[in-house]
Protein backbone atom coordinates (compact mmCIF):
# COMPACT_ATOMS: atom_id res chain seq x y z
CA UNK A 1 0.00 0.00 0.00
CA UNK A 2 2.61 2.33 0.84
CA UNK A 3 4.01 2.02 -3.00
CA UNK A 4 1.22 3.62 -4.48
CA UNK A 5 1.83 5.97 -6.17
CA UNK A 6 -0.60 9.42 -6.33
CA UNK A 7 -2.73 8.58 -9.11
CA UNK A 8 -3.34 4.37 -8.76
CA UNK A 9 -4.21 5.86 -4.71
CA UNK A 10 -7.00 8.23 -6.74
CA UNK A 11 -7.92 5.97 -9.15
CA UNK A 12 -8.41 2.97 -6.53
CA UNK A 13 -10.86 5.65 -3.96
CA UNK A 14 -12.87 6.91 -7.29
CA UNK A 15 -13.43 3.94 -9.55
CA UNK A 16 -12.00 -0.18 -8.04
CA UNK A 17 -13.70 1.21 -4.46
CA UNK A 18 -15.94 3.50 -5.48
CA UNK A 19 -17.42 4.05 -1.63
CA UNK A 20 -20.91 4.36 -2.90
CA UNK A 21 -20.85 1.86 -5.70
CA UNK A 22 -18.46 -0.48 -4.46
CA UNK A 23 -18.64 -0.18 -1.03
CA UNK A 24 -22.14 0.69 -0.38
CA UNK A 25 -21.17 3.17 2.53
CA UNK A 26 -22.74 6.51 2.77
CA UNK A 27 -26.18 5.38 1.42
CA UNK A 28 -27.90 8.43 3.59
CA UNK A 29 -26.71 11.14 1.97
CA UNK A 30 -26.59 9.07 -1.36
CA UNK A 31 -30.83 8.59 -1.16
CA UNK A 32 -31.70 11.31 0.13
CA UNK A 33 -29.78 14.49 -1.48
CA UNK A 34 -29.33 13.10 -4.74
CA UNK A 35 -32.29 15.11 -6.18
CA UNK A 36 -30.24 18.09 -7.61
CA UNK A 37 -27.13 18.10 -8.52
CA UNK A 38 -26.08 21.44 -6.99
CA UNK A 39 -26.64 19.79 -3.86
CA UNK A 40 -24.42 16.47 -4.93
CA UNK A 41 -21.69 19.14 -5.37
CA UNK A 42 -22.05 20.76 -2.02
CA UNK A 43 -22.46 17.48 -0.07
CA UNK A 44 -19.68 15.57 -1.54
CA UNK A 45 -17.57 18.76 -1.37
CA UNK A 46 -18.18 19.31 2.32
CA UNK A 47 -17.71 15.18 2.84
CA UNK A 48 -14.07 15.62 1.32
CA UNK A 49 -13.24 18.45 3.21
CA UNK A 50 -13.98 16.56 6.83
CA UNK A 51 -12.66 13.80 5.31
CA UNK A 52 -9.09 15.04 3.86
CA UNK A 53 -9.05 16.99 7.71
CA UNK A 54 -9.78 14.13 9.77
CA UNK A 55 -7.62 11.47 7.95
CA UNK A 56 -4.60 13.93 8.44
CA UNK A 57 -5.63 14.74 12.52
CA UNK A 58 -6.27 10.94 12.93
CA UNK A 59 -2.99 9.64 11.45
CA UNK A 60 -0.88 12.64 13.22
CA UNK A 61 -2.47 11.15 16.27
CA UNK A 62 -2.16 7.68 15.73
CA UNK A 63 0.24 6.29 18.60
CA UNK A 64 -1.13 8.73 20.22
CA UNK A 65 -4.93 7.49 20.87
CA UNK A 66 -5.67 4.66 22.90
CA UNK A 67 -6.61 1.56 20.87
CA UNK A 68 -10.04 1.07 23.51
CA UNK A 69 -11.76 4.38 22.95
CA UNK A 70 -10.40 4.83 18.85
CA UNK A 71 -14.00 5.44 17.93
CA UNK A 72 -14.63 7.59 20.19
CA UNK A 73 -11.88 10.07 19.76
CA UNK A 74 -12.43 9.47 15.98
CA UNK A 75 -15.51 10.88 16.27
CA UNK A 76 -15.15 13.90 18.31
CA UNK A 77 -12.17 14.74 15.74
CA UNK A 78 -14.74 14.22 12.90
CA UNK A 79 -17.21 16.47 14.38
CA UNK A 80 -15.61 18.93 15.08
CA UNK A 81 -14.35 19.19 11.39
CA UNK A 82 -17.96 18.76 10.86
CA UNK A 83 -19.13 22.01 12.86
CA UNK A 84 -16.14 23.78 11.41
CA UNK A 85 -17.32 23.13 8.08
CA UNK A 86 -21.10 23.53 9.13
CA UNK A 87 -20.43 27.32 10.51
CA UNK A 88 -18.44 28.16 6.88
CA UNK A 89 -20.77 27.00 5.00
CA UNK A 90 -23.68 28.58 7.10
CA UNK A 91 -22.01 32.07 6.47
CA UNK A 92 -20.67 31.86 2.93
CA UNK A 93 -23.03 29.39 1.16
CA UNK A 94 -26.62 30.08 3.07
CA UNK A 95 -28.47 29.00 0.74
CA UNK A 96 -26.80 25.69 -0.06
CA UNK A 97 -26.53 25.04 3.76
CA UNK A 98 -30.40 25.33 3.85
CA UNK A 99 -30.71 22.65 1.14
CA UNK A 100 -28.50 20.07 2.64
CA UNK A 101 -30.41 20.64 6.00
CA UNK A 102 -29.78 18.19 8.46
CA UNK A 103 -27.38 15.74 5.82
CA UNK A 104 -24.58 17.83 6.73
CA UNK A 105 -24.63 17.50 10.37
CA UNK A 106 -24.93 13.86 9.73
CA UNK A 107 -21.78 13.60 8.00
CA UNK A 108 -20.66 12.90 11.87
CA UNK A 109 -21.85 9.48 11.97
CA UNK A 110 -21.13 9.22 8.08
CA UNK A 111 -19.66 5.60 7.87
CA UNK A 112 -17.47 6.85 4.85
CA UNK A 113 -15.20 8.53 7.03
CA UNK A 114 -15.10 6.57 9.76
CA UNK A 115 -14.34 3.79 7.48
CA UNK A 116 -11.22 5.60 6.28
CA UNK A 117 -10.41 6.44 9.71
CA UNK A 118 -10.48 2.95 10.93
CA UNK A 119 -9.09 0.86 7.74
CA UNK A 120 -6.56 3.36 6.64
CA UNK A 121 -5.70 6.88 8.38
CA UNK A 122 -4.89 5.14 12.04
CA UNK A 123 -2.37 2.41 10.45
CA UNK A 124 -0.93 5.04 7.43
CA UNK A 125 1.46 8.32 7.73
CA UNK A 126 0.01 11.64 7.16
CA UNK A 127 0.82 12.21 3.57
CA UNK A 128 -0.91 9.17 2.25
CA UNK A 129 -3.67 9.64 4.53
CA UNK A 130 -4.14 13.04 3.08
CA UNK A 131 -4.37 11.56 -0.80
CA UNK A 132 -6.45 8.66 0.80
CA UNK A 133 -8.80 11.08 1.85
CA UNK A 134 -8.87 13.29 -0.96
CA UNK A 135 -9.57 9.88 -3.07
CA UNK A 136 -12.45 8.40 -1.20
CA UNK A 137 -14.07 11.97 -0.45
CA UNK A 138 -13.64 12.54 -4.89
CA UNK A 139 -15.01 8.86 -5.56
CA UNK A 140 -17.97 10.16 -3.20
CA UNK A 141 -19.04 13.09 -4.61
CA UNK A 142 -18.37 11.34 -8.36
CA UNK A 143 -20.77 9.07 -7.20
CA UNK A 144 -22.80 11.60 -5.82
CA UNK A 145 -22.98 13.54 -8.74
CA UNK A 146 -23.53 10.28 -11.09
CA UNK A 147 -27.14 9.46 -8.99
CA UNK A 148 -28.11 13.26 -9.05
CA UNK A 149 -26.99 14.44 -12.97
CA UNK A 150 -29.78 10.98 -13.52
CA UNK A 151 -32.54 12.27 -11.10
CA UNK A 152 -32.39 15.61 -11.76
CA UNK A 153 -32.48 15.04 -15.59
CA UNK A 154 -34.97 12.36 -15.49
CA UNK A 155 -37.17 13.65 -12.31
CA UNK A 156 -37.28 17.11 -12.58
CA UNK A 157 -35.95 18.15 -16.28
CA UNK A 158 -33.38 20.33 -15.38
CA UNK A 159 -29.56 20.21 -15.43
CA UNK A 160 -27.86 22.59 -12.55
CA UNK A 161 -31.17 24.06 -12.17
CA UNK A 162 -31.30 25.16 -16.11
CA UNK A 163 -34.64 23.29 -17.52
CA UNK A 164 -33.88 21.33 -20.18
CA UNK A 165 -37.35 19.97 -21.50
CA UNK A 166 -37.86 22.51 -23.88
CA UNK A 167 -41.49 22.48 -24.07
CA UNK A 168 -41.54 18.60 -25.25
CA UNK A 169 -40.40 16.07 -22.15
CA UNK A 170 -42.48 16.16 -19.18
CA UNK A 171 -40.54 14.82 -16.16
CA UNK A 172 -40.82 11.52 -14.08
CA UNK A 173 -41.71 12.55 -10.66
CA UNK A 174 -40.98 9.92 -8.76
CA UNK A 175 -37.47 9.54 -9.99
CA UNK A 176 -36.99 12.89 -7.91
CA UNK A 177 -39.08 10.98 -4.77
CA UNK A 178 -37.19 8.29 -2.49
CA UNK A 179 -38.67 5.64 -4.40
CA UNK A 180 -36.68 6.32 -7.80
CA UNK A 181 -33.41 6.77 -5.34
CA UNK A 182 -34.22 3.05 -4.84
CA UNK A 183 -34.41 2.11 -8.10
CA UNK A 184 -31.86 4.60 -9.79
CA UNK A 185 -28.90 3.22 -7.24
CA UNK A 186 -29.82 -0.13 -7.69
CA UNK A 187 -29.93 -0.02 -11.65
CA UNK A 188 -26.49 1.83 -11.22
CA UNK A 189 -25.12 -0.70 -8.48
CA UNK A 190 -25.81 -3.68 -10.77
CA UNK A 191 -24.15 -1.64 -13.86
CA UNK A 192 -21.04 -1.31 -11.84
CA UNK A 193 -20.76 -5.16 -11.00
CA UNK A 194 -21.51 -6.21 -13.95
CA UNK A 195 -18.81 -4.23 -15.70
CA UNK A 196 -16.46 -5.12 -13.17
CA UNK A 197 -17.33 -8.83 -13.35
CA UNK A 198 -16.76 -8.76 -17.55
CA UNK A 199 -13.44 -7.20 -16.33
CA UNK A 200 -12.38 -9.28 -13.91
CA UNK A 201 -13.73 -12.36 -15.89
CA UNK A 202 -11.15 -11.44 -18.98
CA UNK A 203 -8.27 -10.56 -16.55
CA UNK A 204 -8.91 -14.25 -15.51
CA UNK A 205 -9.41 -16.41 -18.71
CA UNK A 206 -5.90 -13.93 -19.87
CA UNK A 207 -3.98 -15.82 -17.37
CA UNK A 208 -5.84 -19.23 -17.28
CA UNK A 209 -5.29 -19.64 -20.90
CA UNK A 210 -3.34 -18.69 -24.14
CA UNK A 211 -6.18 -18.31 -26.20
CA UNK A 212 -6.87 -14.36 -26.78
CA UNK A 213 -9.29 -13.58 -24.12
CA UNK A 214 -11.77 -11.82 -27.03
CA UNK A 215 -12.19 -15.00 -28.79
CA UNK A 216 -12.46 -17.20 -26.25
CA UNK A 217 -15.68 -14.67 -25.14
CA UNK A 218 -16.91 -15.20 -28.72
CA UNK A 219 -17.62 -18.56 -28.59
CA UNK A 220 -19.22 -18.70 -24.94
CA UNK B 1 -52.39 -50.94 -33.92
CA UNK B 2 -50.65 -49.74 -36.93
CA UNK B 3 -47.49 -48.78 -35.22
CA UNK B 4 -46.99 -51.69 -32.61
CA UNK B 5 -43.23 -50.81 -31.78
CA UNK B 6 -43.97 -47.11 -30.96
CA UNK B 7 -46.65 -48.78 -28.11
CA UNK B 8 -44.51 -51.37 -26.77
CA UNK B 9 -42.19 -48.39 -26.39
CA UNK B 10 -44.80 -46.51 -24.55
CA UNK B 11 -45.82 -49.50 -22.70
CA UNK B 12 -42.39 -50.13 -21.36
CA UNK B 13 -40.83 -47.01 -20.66
CA UNK B 14 -40.65 -45.99 -17.13
CA UNK B 15 -40.75 -42.39 -16.48
CA UNK B 16 -40.27 -40.26 -12.68
CA UNK B 17 -43.50 -39.04 -11.83
CA UNK B 18 -46.02 -36.52 -13.05
CA UNK B 19 -47.79 -39.68 -14.71
CA UNK B 20 -51.11 -37.61 -15.24
CA UNK B 21 -50.39 -34.40 -17.41
CA UNK B 22 -52.07 -31.32 -18.64
CA UNK B 23 -51.80 -28.87 -22.05
CA UNK B 24 -51.13 -26.11 -19.37
CA UNK B 25 -48.14 -24.50 -20.27
CA UNK B 26 -47.26 -20.32 -19.96
CA UNK B 27 -48.56 -19.71 -23.04
CA UNK B 28 -52.06 -21.55 -22.27
CA UNK B 29 -52.80 -19.93 -19.48
CA UNK B 30 -51.76 -16.58 -20.69
CA UNK B 31 -53.63 -16.97 -23.71
CA UNK B 32 -56.89 -17.53 -21.17
CA UNK B 33 -56.68 -14.91 -19.00
CA UNK B 34 -56.22 -12.85 -22.32
CA UNK B 35 -59.40 -13.96 -23.39
CA UNK B 36 -60.97 -13.59 -20.26
CA UNK B 37 -59.81 -9.76 -20.35
CA UNK B 38 -61.23 -9.29 -24.04
CA UNK B 39 -64.96 -8.83 -22.58
CA UNK B 40 -64.29 -6.06 -20.34
CA UNK B 41 -61.65 -4.47 -23.23
CA UNK B 42 -63.93 -4.28 -25.76
CA UNK B 43 -66.56 -2.90 -23.28
CA UNK B 44 -64.04 -0.01 -22.34
CA UNK B 45 -63.78 0.61 -26.26
CA UNK B 46 -67.18 0.92 -26.38
CA UNK B 47 -67.42 3.22 -23.78
CA UNK B 48 -64.44 5.72 -24.60
CA UNK B 49 -64.28 5.25 -27.91
CA UNK B 50 -61.49 4.42 -30.52
CA UNK B 51 -58.51 5.76 -28.97
CA UNK B 52 -59.03 3.38 -25.99
CA UNK B 53 -58.34 0.72 -27.93
CA UNK B 54 -55.12 2.73 -29.28
CA UNK B 55 -54.08 3.17 -25.64
CA UNK B 56 -54.14 -0.92 -25.44
CA UNK B 57 -52.99 -2.03 -28.69
CA UNK B 58 -49.65 0.41 -27.94
CA UNK B 59 -49.51 -1.14 -24.50
CA UNK B 60 -49.21 -4.32 -25.60
CA UNK B 61 -47.15 -3.66 -28.36
CA UNK B 62 -44.59 -1.84 -26.77
CA UNK B 63 -44.09 -4.56 -23.68
CA UNK B 64 -43.97 -7.32 -26.03
CA UNK B 65 -41.23 -5.02 -27.99
CA UNK B 66 -39.24 -4.04 -24.75
CA UNK B 67 -39.11 -8.33 -24.20
CA UNK B 68 -37.84 -8.47 -27.00
CA UNK B 69 -35.40 -6.14 -27.12
CA UNK B 70 -34.54 -6.38 -23.72
CA UNK B 71 -34.06 -10.53 -24.61
CA UNK B 72 -32.15 -10.18 -28.10
CA UNK B 73 -30.14 -7.53 -27.61
CA UNK B 74 -29.36 -6.46 -23.79
CA UNK B 75 -29.03 -9.92 -22.44
CA UNK B 76 -29.13 -12.05 -25.69
CA UNK B 77 -30.59 -15.21 -24.56
CA UNK B 78 -33.65 -16.79 -26.15
CA UNK B 79 -36.39 -14.68 -27.12
CA UNK B 80 -39.47 -15.87 -25.13
CA UNK B 81 -42.14 -13.49 -26.52
CA UNK B 82 -44.24 -16.15 -27.81
CA UNK B 83 -45.36 -17.42 -24.05
CA UNK B 84 -47.75 -14.08 -24.48
CA UNK B 85 -46.79 -12.94 -20.47
CA UNK B 86 -45.62 -9.79 -21.78
CA UNK B 87 -48.71 -9.48 -24.04
CA UNK B 88 -50.83 -9.80 -20.83
CA UNK B 89 -48.57 -7.54 -19.14
CA UNK B 90 -48.81 -4.97 -21.49
CA UNK B 91 -52.71 -5.67 -21.81
CA UNK B 92 -53.77 -5.19 -17.92
CA UNK B 93 -51.04 -2.02 -17.87
CA UNK B 94 -53.11 -0.24 -20.61
CA UNK B 95 -56.97 -1.85 -18.65
CA UNK B 96 -55.27 0.34 -16.03
CA UNK B 97 -54.79 3.63 -17.96
CA UNK B 98 -57.30 6.37 -18.44
CA UNK B 99 -58.50 6.40 -22.29
CA UNK B 100 -57.41 10.13 -22.55
CA UNK B 101 -53.40 9.78 -21.56
CA UNK B 102 -50.90 10.89 -24.40
CA UNK B 103 -50.15 8.19 -25.92
CA UNK B 104 -45.97 7.86 -24.50
CA UNK B 105 -47.42 7.04 -21.36
CA UNK B 106 -48.41 3.28 -22.37
CA UNK B 107 -45.16 3.37 -24.11
CA UNK B 108 -43.25 4.45 -21.05
CA UNK B 109 -45.13 2.09 -18.57
CA UNK B 110 -44.96 -1.09 -20.76
CA UNK B 111 -41.02 -0.62 -20.77
CA UNK B 112 -40.78 -0.36 -17.14
CA UNK B 113 -42.82 -3.11 -16.69
CA UNK B 114 -41.09 -5.06 -18.30
CA UNK B 115 -37.91 -4.18 -18.22
CA UNK B 116 -37.55 -2.81 -14.64
CA UNK B 117 -39.54 -4.73 -12.90
CA UNK B 118 -39.80 -8.36 -14.41
CA UNK B 119 -36.35 -8.72 -16.61
CA UNK B 120 -33.99 -6.69 -14.16
CA UNK B 121 -35.36 -9.36 -11.39
CA UNK B 122 -34.29 -12.62 -13.71
CA UNK B 123 -37.64 -12.69 -15.99
CA UNK B 124 -40.53 -14.53 -15.89
CA UNK B 125 -40.97 -16.23 -12.81
CA UNK B 126 -38.91 -14.22 -10.67
CA UNK B 127 -40.46 -10.78 -10.43
CA UNK B 128 -41.59 -10.48 -6.73
CA UNK B 129 -43.86 -7.39 -7.76
CA UNK B 130 -47.03 -7.64 -10.75
CA UNK B 131 -44.99 -6.14 -13.34
CA UNK B 132 -48.73 -4.23 -14.56
CA UNK B 133 -49.33 -2.76 -11.52
CA UNK B 134 -45.76 -1.78 -10.30
CA UNK B 135 -45.69 0.30 -13.88
CA UNK B 136 -49.05 1.75 -13.09
CA UNK B 137 -47.61 2.88 -9.72
CA UNK B 138 -44.76 4.48 -11.44
CA UNK B 139 -47.10 6.21 -13.92
CA UNK B 140 -49.13 7.36 -11.05
CA UNK B 141 -46.56 9.31 -9.21
CA UNK B 142 -44.74 10.21 -11.80
CA UNK B 143 -47.49 11.93 -14.05
CA UNK B 144 -50.50 12.39 -11.85
CA UNK B 145 -51.84 14.86 -13.82
CA UNK B 146 -52.40 12.54 -16.82
CA UNK B 147 -53.08 9.20 -14.56
CA UNK B 148 -55.67 11.18 -12.60
CA UNK B 149 -57.79 12.40 -15.40
CA UNK B 150 -60.46 10.19 -16.45
CA UNK B 151 -63.11 12.35 -18.97
CA UNK B 152 -66.57 12.27 -19.15
CA UNK B 153 -68.38 9.12 -20.62
CA UNK B 154 -69.92 11.47 -23.79
CA UNK B 155 -66.65 13.32 -24.45
CA UNK B 156 -64.82 12.53 -28.49
CA UNK B 157 -61.26 12.16 -27.60
CA UNK B 158 -59.12 12.37 -30.69
CA UNK B 159 -57.52 9.45 -31.64
CA UNK B 160 -53.84 10.85 -32.43
CA UNK B 161 -53.50 13.69 -30.81
CA UNK B 162 -52.72 14.70 -27.00
CA UNK B 163 -55.99 15.33 -25.16
CA UNK B 164 -56.21 19.24 -24.62
CA UNK B 165 -57.36 21.15 -21.96
CA UNK B 166 -60.84 21.80 -23.40
CA UNK B 167 -62.05 18.55 -22.86
CA UNK B 168 -63.07 18.73 -19.32
CA UNK B 169 -62.04 15.82 -16.64
CA UNK B 170 -64.21 14.60 -14.03
CA UNK B 171 -64.08 12.75 -10.93
CA UNK B 172 -64.64 9.13 -10.97
CA UNK B 173 -67.29 7.59 -8.25
CA UNK B 174 -64.80 6.70 -5.90
CA UNK B 175 -63.25 10.36 -5.91
CA UNK B 176 -66.63 12.17 -4.96
CA UNK B 177 -66.85 9.46 -2.28
CA UNK B 178 -63.62 10.17 -1.39
CA UNK B 179 -64.90 14.06 -0.98
CA UNK B 180 -67.62 13.27 1.44
CA UNK B 181 -70.54 13.42 -2.02
CA UNK B 182 -73.21 11.22 -2.81
CA UNK B 183 -72.14 8.83 -5.58
CA UNK B 184 -72.35 10.63 -9.12
CA UNK B 185 -73.77 7.04 -10.84
CA UNK B 186 -76.16 4.57 -9.82
CA UNK B 187 -75.42 0.98 -8.63
CA UNK B 188 -77.19 -0.30 -11.65
CA UNK B 189 -74.75 1.66 -13.73
CA UNK B 190 -71.67 0.90 -11.95
CA UNK B 191 -72.49 -2.90 -12.32
CA UNK B 192 -72.59 -2.60 -15.74
CA UNK B 193 -70.16 -0.15 -16.57
CA UNK B 194 -71.73 2.84 -17.60
CA UNK B 195 -69.54 5.01 -15.44
CA UNK B 196 -66.30 6.81 -15.41
CA UNK B 197 -62.92 5.54 -14.52
CA UNK B 198 -59.83 3.06 -16.21
CA UNK B 199 -60.23 1.70 -19.28
CA UNK B 200 -60.55 -1.84 -18.13
CA UNK B 201 -61.94 -1.33 -14.73
CA UNK B 202 -65.64 0.29 -15.48
CA UNK B 203 -67.75 -2.78 -16.17
CA UNK B 204 -68.01 -5.22 -12.87
CA UNK B 205 -69.96 -7.56 -14.39
CA UNK B 206 -67.88 -8.39 -17.48
CA UNK B 207 -65.14 -8.55 -15.18
CA UNK B 208 -66.70 -10.99 -13.02
CA UNK B 209 -67.75 -12.93 -16.11
CA UNK B 210 -64.17 -12.98 -17.16
CA UNK B 211 -63.58 -14.28 -13.18
CA UNK B 212 -66.11 -16.94 -13.98
CA UNK B 213 -64.45 -18.43 -17.38
CA UNK B 214 -61.11 -18.22 -15.32
CA UNK B 215 -62.32 -20.28 -12.37
CA UNK B 216 -63.97 -23.01 -14.98
CA UNK B 217 -60.87 -23.39 -17.04
CA UNK B 218 -58.85 -23.67 -13.89
CA UNK B 219 -56.47 -20.88 -14.44
CA UNK B 220 -57.16 -19.33 -10.86
CA UNK B 221 -58.12 -20.49 -7.65
CA UNK B 222 -61.04 -19.36 -5.99
CA UNK B 223 -59.04 -18.51 -2.67
CA UNK B 224 -57.77 -14.77 -3.29
CA UNK B 225 -60.95 -13.24 -5.22
CA UNK B 226 -63.37 -14.23 -2.61
CA UNK B 227 -61.08 -13.13 0.50
CA UNK B 228 -60.46 -10.59 -1.09
CA UNK B 229 -64.05 -9.22 -2.23
CA UNK B 230 -65.29 -10.49 1.04
CA UNK B 231 -62.79 -8.85 3.69
CA UNK B 232 -63.47 -5.77 1.37
CA UNK B 233 -67.46 -6.09 1.80
CA UNK B 234 -67.37 -6.91 5.70
CA UNK B 235 -64.93 -3.67 6.27
CA UNK B 236 -67.17 -1.19 4.26
CA UNK B 237 -70.68 -2.93 5.61
CA UNK B 238 -69.07 -1.82 9.11
CA UNK B 239 -67.60 0.98 8.45
CA UNK B 240 -69.45 2.64 5.45
CA UNK B 241 -67.71 4.97 3.22
CA UNK B 242 -70.50 6.77 1.75
CA UNK B 243 -72.50 9.50 2.33
CA UNK B 244 -76.46 9.41 2.35
CA UNK B 245 -76.81 5.56 1.69
CA UNK B 246 -77.55 2.76 3.24
CA UNK B 247 -75.11 0.30 4.80
CA UNK B 248 -75.39 -2.28 2.46
CA UNK B 249 -75.13 0.58 -0.63
CA UNK B 250 -72.08 1.45 0.41
CA UNK B 251 -70.98 -1.37 0.79
CA UNK B 252 -71.96 -2.16 -2.94
CA UNK B 253 -70.64 1.15 -4.07
CA UNK B 254 -67.10 0.58 -2.53
CA UNK B 255 -67.23 -2.67 -4.17
CA UNK B 256 -67.93 -1.97 -7.78
CA UNK B 257 -65.80 1.23 -7.63
CA UNK B 258 -62.10 1.87 -9.21
CA UNK B 259 -60.27 -1.18 -9.82
CA UNK B 260 -61.21 -3.58 -7.16
CA UNK B 261 -62.74 -6.26 -9.41
CA UNK B 262 -60.17 -6.02 -11.67
CA UNK B 263 -57.37 -6.01 -9.19
CA UNK B 264 -59.22 -8.84 -7.19
CA UNK B 265 -59.63 -10.89 -10.52
CA UNK B 266 -56.71 -10.59 -11.93
CA UNK B 267 -54.24 -8.64 -10.87
CA UNK B 268 -53.96 -10.08 -7.33
CA UNK B 269 -54.22 -13.71 -8.96
CA UNK B 270 -50.97 -13.49 -10.88
CA UNK B 271 -49.50 -16.70 -10.87
CA UNK B 272 -45.77 -15.31 -9.96
CA UNK B 273 -46.57 -12.79 -7.29
CA UNK B 274 -49.56 -14.64 -5.15
CA UNK B 275 -48.80 -17.20 -2.38
CA UNK B 276 -48.64 -21.02 -3.82
CA UNK B 277 -50.54 -22.58 -0.78
CA UNK B 278 -53.83 -22.53 -0.11
CA UNK B 279 -53.97 -20.72 3.23
CA UNK B 280 -51.22 -18.69 2.17
CA UNK B 281 -54.11 -17.29 -0.73
CA UNK B 282 -56.65 -16.62 1.99
CA UNK B 283 -53.96 -14.83 4.39
CA UNK B 284 -53.11 -12.66 0.95
CA UNK B 285 -56.35 -12.03 0.16
CA UNK B 286 -57.35 -10.85 3.89
CA UNK B 287 -54.14 -8.66 3.53
CA UNK B 288 -55.02 -7.10 0.25
CA UNK B 289 -58.49 -6.37 1.27
CA UNK B 290 -58.28 -4.78 4.72
CA UNK B 291 -54.85 -2.67 3.12
CA UNK B 292 -57.34 -1.71 0.72
CA UNK B 293 -60.07 -0.36 3.01
CA UNK B 294 -57.24 1.17 5.03
CA UNK B 295 -56.08 2.96 1.58
CA UNK B 296 -59.69 4.27 0.79
CA UNK B 297 -60.47 4.90 4.48
CA UNK B 298 -57.36 6.93 5.18
CA UNK B 299 -55.14 7.29 2.31
CA UNK B 300 -54.21 10.56 0.16
CA UNK B 301 -55.56 8.93 -2.91
CA UNK B 302 -58.73 7.60 -3.46
CA UNK B 303 -57.93 4.56 -5.15
CA UNK B 304 -55.88 1.74 -3.16
CA UNK B 305 -56.19 -1.41 -4.54
CA UNK B 306 -52.93 -1.47 -6.80
CA UNK B 307 -50.99 -0.63 -3.70
CA UNK B 308 -52.64 -2.81 -1.82
CA UNK B 309 -51.99 -5.32 -4.20
CA UNK B 310 -48.02 -4.72 -4.47
CA UNK B 311 -47.46 -4.17 -0.61
CA UNK B 312 -48.93 -7.77 -0.12
CA UNK B 313 -47.11 -8.94 -3.35
CA UNK B 314 -43.74 -7.91 -1.81
CA UNK B 315 -44.64 -10.26 1.73
CA UNK B 316 -45.66 -13.33 -0.62
CA UNK B 317 -42.05 -14.93 0.27
CA UNK B 318 -42.98 -14.52 4.33
CA UNK B 319 -46.60 -15.40 3.81
CA UNK B 320 -45.38 -18.71 1.82
CA UNK B 321 -43.20 -19.59 4.23
CA UNK B 322 -45.07 -19.44 7.91
CA UNK B 323 -48.14 -21.37 5.61
CA UNK B 324 -45.52 -24.54 4.28
CA UNK B 325 -47.30 -27.95 4.26
CA UNK B 326 -46.50 -30.12 6.87
CA UNK B 327 -44.14 -33.05 5.46
CA UNK B 328 -47.16 -36.54 5.31
CA UNK B 329 -46.25 -38.60 8.30
CA UNK B 330 -44.01 -36.27 9.93
CA UNK B 331 -47.03 -35.15 12.85
CA UNK B 332 -45.97 -35.92 16.28
CA UNK B 333 -42.83 -36.60 15.71
CA UNK B 334 -41.35 -34.39 17.45
CA UNK B 335 -43.17 -34.78 20.66
CA UNK B 336 -41.82 -38.70 20.32
CA UNK B 337 -38.18 -37.66 20.16
CA UNK B 338 -38.75 -35.41 22.82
Amino acid sequence: MKKDGFFSQLKRGILDENPVFVQLLGMCPTLALTTLVSNAIGMGLAATAVLVCSNLLISLLRHIIPKQVRIAAYIVIISGFVTAVELIMKAYLFDLYQSLGIFLSLIVVNCIILARAEAYASKNKPLPSIVDGIATGLGFTFALIVMAAIREVIGSGTILGYDITFGVYEPAMMIAQPAGAFITLGIIIAAVQKIKNSVEDKKRLKRLSHVEPKERGDKE
Amino acid sequence: MQDTKFNEAALLTVEPSPHIKRRASIRWSMLEVIIALIPACAFGVYIFGWRALFVLLISVASAVLSEFVYQKFIIKKRVMISDCSAALTGLLLGMNLPASVPLWLPVVGSAFAIIIVKQLFGGIGRNFLNPALAARAFLFFSWPAHMGKYVGLGAKLPLFANVGEDIQASATVLAGIKEGGTPSASLLDMFFGKCDGTIGEISALLLLVGGIYLLIRGIISWHIPVTYLGTCAVMFFIFPQVAGVSRLDAMLYELLSGGLMLGAIFMATDYVTCPITKWGRVIFGVGCGLLTFFFRCFGANAEGVSFAILIMNSLVWYIDFATKPRIFGTKGVKKRAS
